[in-house]
């Protein structure tokens, strides 16, 4: 509700400028050019109120964006959410502690043991340094405040930036008035703030500011021709490669938009000097991060854009002949052969290169975004992320709301006003909601598109039907006289006269807009306060007098291992929790969630779907102590590792063929009671999960051993552990830890 | 004050002694706690008690059934190790019973156990728990035909001669037995799936088991060598139980009495019993055949100190020491024979150590070119000696961003590429501004 007034305000104030105008030029019908001496004297004083309140509304937007995504340290506590945030964190804190070289040449023996992770050339620095930034220069202004919540607010903060951005960037497509809707739009968009509440200290927090910035500067460059505005975007590409692997995205949009501008013979000056300083400059500092390396001329991603940058010499050289050579048939001739041998030899020296294995093939994720069935098929670890789903219709409602209707009106009034910059956004927002389409977690890329695009509509809209409104009423006071001053007035003027109700019908219209904007203010403020500030590390349910319950197990378990197990412990668990062990157990884990070795996990995997004895030795040859699972059958808790247990299951089985998925299937169907396949009910996984869980009563009226996340009684109730032995279990029973027991000593 | 001052230099001279038992740095046993199912076992065989205590032992004899017997006090063990020579007892006194004895074994203490012909069922549980099976037939003995005791009575035929030892210097000492051992008892099988229980007398091919008093109706279970007279087993933590089918064997009757075995010439003036038992306890009581490894060390070449991380490529050397324990004092072990291993899920590097003859192995190898928590392991593990097995975790990370070389040989035509096309681009630039 908060959030409302302004994308209206905004928009009305946008009419501010050209709305006197017809007044003053119609005052004195005077000369041109006194006129417009007039015309300036008379304005200076409307600009400086339209900035007055153009900036107030940017700065109420910025804290709106701000403070929105604070209802999650409201309703739990200032904490790092999640499962990479964890990680993230736990880099952070070194680099602040140790400085950046030795975080840069980090060697982590405590993660994917024994392999060890060599963290500096593993992942995205770009938001530990800006994090490790902001840190130091509080810490320097005297400012004692903790690494952690730094962490925990950088994706406000940034996401707040994205809003400035989203204002320059609307700005630069449309006009003002698109720039301070799209601001309005994006600071409270939920599929934005799904990833950048407080304590979502993820790559995406600050990557999404990053990829609309480098957008932003590069649709100046190529509006503006200017070198510097190309360099300054070749600078936000740096910052976005550092920050997240999604500047894929970029790297492929940006070459992906100079063809089609080529195609749609709309090449200039302009574009060949903003993707050239872009394309060369952001390539060599893209370079220096070591995770990415040479992949911008060695891997088969990048290659789209080393292509254009070399179509675009061509076209260079073509217009250059085509200068020199007056005759055109002449050049028609030349531009078929040079043409011709640019793509053959451009043809071959990719066939070498792929063939030599110089240009490395696409990877898995890259093929799984163009083919949404390839990883269900090939790459169960990637289709094994909830995230990595083909959204659902829902979402899209869930995340975009209005925006979803306005997001094609958007794209009409793209194609009315067609120019560079808005075949950029046009584009930007075609494929990015393809990539949406595919992938639950690109709503995330999509959603600056779409709210950019959707203002441009919301602001179009109004923008024409307060014309329309004022007009009339000029018109009533005024005669027929049509302001020369409103260009866009005038064209919808042309039929004002004939339609009676046309005023009262833009009203009606006005308040329309109004009411759905409030009802997306609401939306968004709901979504954001219900479903997107939970930290899913803290789980919250309704008790039954509908008091607030809160389950902390997953604390209590990481706290018990801390301490009350050896420094050097192993902890195996599914690689999910991995990130959370390493940094709030600080124990030493077997896999965790950067899932660089498919084969480690599979191991893992393979363990835990084993039987008990076979287990055993897949645990002792990997030296591990301690046994973690997750289990909601108590709590009613679904995203339980029985109902991961599929998925280790596959992706043993992916490299251990003696794990079989139909083994623990009942005719296709997976069931934990008694109908269960033999082997589901005595492998590694059901044991520790239900260990002594048939004692256990858990709902009135039920039998014991009720599982309430699955809703059946377990088959199994009677389970004895031979070389584990249970060392803790939580209080709501949702984390449980083994311990693995040495060989038996007399045998 | 002056009494008080003598009360503590005696406890302070004192104390020592008292604790003087078994211990990492002293692993032969000093207390041992004799269970017997009548006391009259304490006379009869007093040779082999009196060969413990003229080696320093302190026994405690207790009847196996005496209510104030306890292996622990105040969550202490007062005894380094137990002779069970109560084959018929059901249930012991006090606070002793399979769970005990068990749990005493595996804190790492020792134990004797004689069973007989009728052994109760909680000495064949015990037995099973280290991985050996009585014959379960109670009144069965082991019968030989051919290789009995000759004696002056033509008898059953189960006191039987067996000089069927197992081959190590280790367990039945340097001195090669030359007479047979009598035996006269139950027979038992060692559990295949046990690694760690050994056969150290063996029946001969022609045994079985068998009641000697029935006629035989069925064929017996246990056969041949497959039965084992005298079996003992090392635990994993070093622990180490013997169990006999025969208290008999024991007895100052069998110590004493002279020996021929059926079929050989050779009259033995004297049993084996007492030479075998004597090396064999010693075994069983850490007296020999007990390895430590201290001092284990590992730098890099040229370095003195341990360090917490190694780089890929490095030098090091890897020093430990071994001695064994020889009753008295730790004497330096020799061997050729012991290895190292860089060990990470299998091993990059496998060396064996060499040896200055003086208890410290070393060697000196490079780290492989591959990153990961690896491990210095040896893993030793000989006949009758305590089995060694070190690890020791070190994680081995890639290089630092400075550690490469700064300038390639091989690299300098790029080198000189990529500065002149800078120098040129600058000419080109001056000239292209100013040529007009």
């Amino acid at each position: 509700m908060v959030g409302k007034p302004e994308p209206v305000n905004g928009t009305a104030t946008a009419k501010t400028g050209p709305s006197p105008s017809p007044a003053t030029s119609m005052s004195g019908l005077k000369p041109d050019l006194l006129n417009n001496l007039s015309f300036k004297t008379l304005k200076l004083k409307t600009k400086q109120q339209e900035l007055l309140i153009r900036v107030s509304i940017l700065c109420l937007v910025y804290i709106l964006a701000f403070i929105t995504r604070l209802f999650s340290v409201l309703r739990y506590e200032s904490m790092i959410h999640e499962f990479d945030p964890y990680f993230n964190y736990r880099t952070t804190l070194y680099l602040t502690e140790k400085g950046f070289y030795d975080f840069w040449n980090w060697f982590d023996s405590e993660s994917w043991y024994p392999l060890g992770r060599i963290i500096g050339g593993t992942l995205y620095p770009g938001l530990m340094v800006t994090a490790a930034l902001i840190y130091w220069t509080l810490r320097f202004l005297s400012f004692a405040v903790h690494i952690r919540e730094v962490c925990v607010l950088t994706a406000p903060f940034f996401a707040s930036n994205t809003t400035l951005v989203a204002y320059f960037f609307g700005k630069e497509i449309w006009d003002t008035g698109a720039g301070l809707v799209a601001a309005a739009l994006i600071a409270i968009c939920p599929g934005y703030i799904s990833r950048s509440v407080a304590g979502s200290y993820d790559n995406e927090g600050v990557a999404i500011f990053a990829l609309l910035l480098t957008f932003y500067l590069f649709v100046k460059a190529v509006n503006t021709g200017s070198l510097a505005w190309a360099l300054a975007s070749a600078f936000g590409y740096f910052y976005m490669v550092s920050a997240w692997g999604g500047y894929v995205f970029i790297i492929n949009l940006i070459p992906l938009y100079v063809l089609v501008l080529l195609i749609t013979g709309r090449y200039s000056m302009r574009l060949y000097i903003a993707y050239n300083c872009t394309y060369i400059i952001g390539m060599l500092l893209a370079m220096q991060i070591r995770f990415v390396g040479f992949q911008h001329v060695q891997s088969g991603e990048h290659m789209a854009a080393m292509g254009v940058f070399f179509l675009m010499q061509v076209f260079y050289f073509l217009d250059w002949v085509r200068h020199l050579l007056s005759d055109t048939k002449m050049f028609q001739a030349f531009l078929r052969i040079t043409v011709t041998c640019a793509v053959g030899v451009g043809a071959v020296a990719l066939g070498v290169g792929t063939a030599s294995g110089y240009i490395s093939p696409w990877t898995g994720r890259f093929y799984s975004l163009l083919d949404p069935t390839y990883a269900k098929d090939h790459i169960p670890i990637i289709a094994s992320v909830s995230e990595h789903q083909p959204t659902a219709w829902s979402s899209f409602m869930f995340d975009f709301h209005i925006l979803l209707f306005l997001f094609p009106a958007g794209l009409y009034f793209c194609f009315k006003r067609l120019s560079d910059a808005t075949i950029f956004i046009v584009m930007y927002g075609l494929t990015s909601m393809y990539f949406a389409g595919v992938m639950v977690r690109l709503i995330l890329v999509a959603t600056p598109a779409v709210c950019l695009i959707s203002a441009i509509a919301v602001s179009a809209t109004i923008k024409n039907l307060t014309q329309l409104v004022r007009a009339k009423n000029k018109v009533s006071q005024t005669g027929s006289t049509k302001g020369g001053s409103s260009t866009k007035g005038s064209s919808k003027g042309s039929v004002d006269q004939s339609q009676p109700f046309q005023r009262n019908g833009a009203t009606v219209l006005l308040f329309g807009a109004f009411y759905l904007l409030s009802k997306y203010a609401t939306h968004c403020t709901w979504v954001t306060s219900e479903a997107y500030s939970s930290p899913s590390i803290v789980l919250a349910a309704r008790g039954a007098h509908g008091n607030r319950v809160i389950f902390d197990d997953y604390r209590e378990a990481y706290f018990w291992l801390r301490q009350n197990t050896p420094p050097d412990a192993k902890v195996m668990s599914w690689w999910d929790y991995g990130y959370q062990i390493t940094a709030m157990g600080n124990r030493t884990v077997i896999v965790d969630n950067n899932t660089w070795n498919n084969t480690h996990i599979a191991t893992v995997g393979r363990a835990m779907s084993s039987y008990e004895d076979e287990a055993y030795e897949i645990m002792r040859s990997l030296d591990v102590d301690y046994v973690l699972v997750v289990f909601g059958g108590v709590t009613g808790y679904s995203s339980d590792d029985i109902n991961k247990f599929l998925w280790m299951v596959r992706i043993g089985g992916g490299v251990f063929p003696v794990i079989k998925e139909p083994d623990y299937l009942v005719n296709g169907e997976y069931r934990v009671d008694k109908g269960a396949a033999p082997k589901m009910l005595n492998c590694l996984m059901y044991k520790l999960s239900y260990y002594r869980f048939g004692e256990l009563t858990t709902e009135y009226g039920k039998p014991p051993g009720y599982d309430r996340a699955r809703g059946v009684e377990i088959g199994n109730k009677d389970i004895k552990l031979e070389h584990l032995e249970e060392a803790f279990t939580t209080s709501n029973w949702i984390v449980r830890i083994y311990k693995v027991k040495p060989p038996n000593n007399r045998w | 004050m002056l009494k008080l001052l003598s009360v503590l230099t005696f406890l302070t001279l004192t104390l020592p002694f008292l604790t003087h038992s078994f211990s990492p740095d002293h692993p032969t046993d000093r207390r041992i706690l004799v269970l017997l199912d009548d006391l009259a076992l304490k006379s009869s065989h007093s040779l082999f008690f009196k060969s413990l205590q003229s080696r320093g032992f302190e026994l405690d004899f207790k009847l196996a059934d005496d209510p104030k017997i306890s292996l622990q006090r105040y969550g202490l063990y007062s005894y380094d190790a137990l002779i069970l020579f109560s084959p018929s007892v059901d249930r012991f006194g006090g606070s002793i019973d399979l769970a005990a004895i068990l749990d005493f074994v595996d804190s790492g203490h020792d134990l004797i156990i004689a069973a007989d012909t009728n052994a109760s069922d909680l000495i064949r549980q015990i037995a099973v728990e280290c991985g050996v099976d009585f014959d379960e037939d109670p009144a069965a003995m082991v019968i030989d035909h051919t290789s009995y005791a000759v004696s002056d009575t033509e008898g059953d035929h189960t006191v039987i001669a067996s000089d069927d030892f197992i081959k190590s210097d280790v367990i039945l000492g340097s001195k090669k037995i030359e007479a047979p051992v009598l035996f006269q008892g139950i027979g038992h099988t060692v559990n295949s799936e046990n690694s760690l229980v050994l056969k150290v007398l063996s029946a001969s091919p022609s045994a079985y088991s068998a009641n000697p008093k029935s006629k035989l109706s069925n064929p017996p279970s246990l056969t041949g060598s497959a039965i084992s007279l005298v079996s003992v087993v090392q635990a994993r933590n070093n622990a180490r139980v013997l169990i006999s089918g025969s208290l008999s064997l024991f007895s100052d009757r069998f110590f004493r009495s002279k020996v021929q075995k059926a079929g050989s010439p050779k009259k033995h003036e004297k049993s084996a019993n007492e030479q075998f038992l004597t090396e064999l306890s010693k075994w069983v009581f850490h007296e020999r055949g007990h390895l430590k490894a201290v001092n284990v060390r590992h730098h890099k070449v040229g370095e003195a100190d341990e360090p917490a991380i190694y780089r890929i490529n490095d030098d090091l050397e890897y020093s430990v020491e071994i001695y064994e324990w020889h009753g008295k004092s730790w004497e330096p072990y020799v061997a050729d024979d012991v290895q190292v291993q860089f060990y990470m899920m299998s091993p990059y590097v496998l060396k064996t150590l060499s040896t200055d003859q003086k208890g410290s192995y070393f060697t000196a190898f490079k780290v492989p070119d591959v990153y990961g928590v690896f491990q210095f392991k040896v893993e030793y593990q000989r006949l009758g000696y305590t089995s060694l097995s070190l690890s020791k975790q070190i994680p081995v990370r890639p290089f630092r961003h400075n550690e490469y070389e700064r300038f390639i040989p091989a690299a300098y035509p790029y080198y000189g590429a990529a500065f002149s096309m800078m120098a040129g681009f600058f000419v080109f630039t001056v000239v292209h501004l100013y040529s007009k």
